[in-house]
């Protein structure tokens, strides 16, 4: 029983240690799309003036989202929004907007 | 990293002791169909929640009850007290909601079995659940404003949770002040829902009065020691439009006033500095998490005001297997709409992977957007992306990813009227082509 608790604990903690922060999974890139909703509206289908995001080239949408971080395409909303995400994230939600029509 | 995930959780649940050992949201036994999930509060937070939950993962039953028999939006409720709006509009029926859920019903939690995981309800009715999602928003602590008595609440409105006894009211309070009256509002310590709202609300007034009474005023009797958030922007839009700092001044701003005593017969009150007589008095008495957390046993720290929970679950740290949602968490986020709506999805998400018997996100990324309004056409934002560190345990603001606008604008108050009509379809389900009678 000792041996079995040992090795499971060496289980638990590498695989707590190796889930990587990084990993675009489903579930994350799902919920970081359905983050935008509150904004952009429902499945990226605005309601009013804030443009919709469902279906937006993919490359498109990448170029504006670094635009905005790096200040050359000024906006204060997106400007903030932007400067919290990385390049892979910006990657995985131009590409699901893209195939999200 | 070749551990299958099915092995894995195999060889742990033999021990029985996952979560004592890993700090992991707790798992779930495993279930072949039909998980049940019951959510109390159908606000932004649970309304929400419920919404995706079933997108994601349809074989979850899902109950949501809802005491109210319809939803009033809290936010652009500034608008209805500034004339601009009437209460109907900001109304929305639970209709499209119903249609989502398994079981939608309108009635009042009494208590809550966090052994058995049942839920009982003022009409009799009882829920068994295998996840409890609580999202009760507030409860105000009005014996923390001497002489808030229940006598004094019929005639002095806090109207921070919008209705027609509350926010109806308030209105019909404000439109009968004379010129050169006076309104009386008070600010609870933080943390309270929606930081931005008071101040907000105190321009909206005064936009009003400009318009109509111009020589009436609002006084801003502040419990904390200074403007919780977007202090410059609300001060340049103070100086601008309401002639702050001015003898002339709309706004009597009044920093680290607390109330000693509400005399709500002489509409006099009482603080450490002085006695202040109102034709309006409004006063936003302090809160805590929603009396439903207590019947949980969820709301426990921070003096037993708020709800602890784990960020990548919502689960609570004290009660396991039930959730909390929006403004009863204990956390680093405003308590805002957005937040609510957010992390309604967050918690749906967590619990589509925790019912499959599969591990939540362990780093998620998520944002908050506050609106407020300076004057009936121009508004100006706060916004931040958390981020969770696992070793923290904390959600913490990116480096960059959080920041204000640099001045009110048109375009900003164009975008607040966008987030409501966004905010409210994307928690309610209101259908594409839904007819707002909003007027911004």
């Amino acid at each position: 029983m000792k041996l079995i608790a040992a090795l499971a604990l060496l289980l638990v903690s590498t695989f707590c240690a190796a889930a990587p922060e990084t990993l675009m999974t489903h579930s994350r890139v799902r919920f970081m799309a359905a983050n935008c909703a509150y904004c952009h509206g429902p499945d990226g289908k605005s309601r009013g003036s804030i443009p919709s995001l469902a279906g937006m080239d993919k490359d498109y949408f990448v170029s504006r989202m670094k635009a905005f971080r790096d200040g050359t395409r000024p906006n204060t909303i997106m400007s903030t929004h932007a400067s919290g995400y990385t390049n892979a994230e910006f990657a995985a939600l131009g590409a699901w907007f893209a195939t999200h029509k | 990293m070749a551990i299958d995930r099915r092995d894995f959780l195999k060889a742990t649940a033999a021990l029985g002791t996952l979560g004592a050992l890993t700090g992991c949201a707790s798992l779930s036994t495993a279930r072949k169909a039909g998980p049940k999930v019951v959510i109390v509060g159908a606000g932004f937070g649970g309304a929400t929640c419920a919404r995706y939950l079933k997108a994601w993962d349809p074989n979850i039953d899902i109950t949501l009850i809802e005491a109210n028999r319809d939803f009033i939006s809290c936010p652009f409720s500034n608008t209805v007290l500034a004339g601009m709006n009437n209460l109907e509009s900001l109304t929305f029926s639970y209709d499209h909601l119903r249609n989502i859920v398994d079981s939608f019903v309108q009635d009042r939690v009494t208590a809550i079995d966090s052994v058995k995981r049942r839920v009982r309800t003022a009409s009799g009715l009882h829920f068994d659940y295998d996840r409890l999602v609580l999202a009760g928003g507030v409860e105000f602590l009005f014996d923390k404003v001497p002489g808030y008595t229940e006598a004094a609440q019929r005639t002095i409105k806090h109207a921070w949770k919008a209705s027609v006894e509350q926010t109806g009211v308030l209105r019909q309070q404000l439109a009968a002040i004379p010129d050169g009256g006076v309104f009386v509002m008070s600010i609870p310590k933080m943390p309270f829902r929606c930081p931005p709202a008071p101040y907000e609300r105190a321009c909206l007034v005064a936009n009003y009065f400009k318009n109509t009474k111009p020589r009436a005023k609002v006084i801003v009797l502040d419990s904390n020691p200074d403007i919780v958030v977007m202090k410059q922007l609300f001060l340049t839009a103070w100086k601008k439009h309401y002639g702050f700092e001015t003898a002339n001044s709309m706004i009597d701003y009044r920093p680290d006033n607390d109330i000693h005593q509400l005399d709500a017969k002489k509409m006099v009150v009482h603080t450490n500095f002085d006695d202040i007589s109102g034709d309006v008095i409004n006063i936003i008495p302090p809160m805590r998490a929603a009396a439903l957390t207590e019947l949980a046993g969820a709301r426990a720290s921070d003096n037993g005001h708020w709800c602890p929970i784990d960020y990548r679950t919502f689960e609570s740290t004290i009660v396991p297997n039930v959730h909390v949602l929006g403004d009863s968490a204990l956390s680093v986020f405003p308590k805002s709409g957005s937040v609510a709506n957010n992390t309604g999805k967050m918690c749906a998400a967590a619990l589509v992977e925790l019912l499959n018997n599969r591990w939540p996100d362990n780093a998620p990324v998520v944002t908050n957007t506050c609106y407020a309004a300076s004057t009936d056409h121009t508004a100006f934002n706060v916004a931040a992306v958390f981020r969770y560190d696992p070793v923290a345990k904390n959600m913490v603001a990116e480096l960059g990813g959080s920041g204000i606008s640099k001045q009110e604008s048109e375009l900003e108050f164009s975008y607040m009227e966008s987030w409501a009509k966004n905010v409210w379809a994307d928690s309610l389900g209101l259908p594409e082509g839904y007819r707002y009678t909003t007027k911004f």
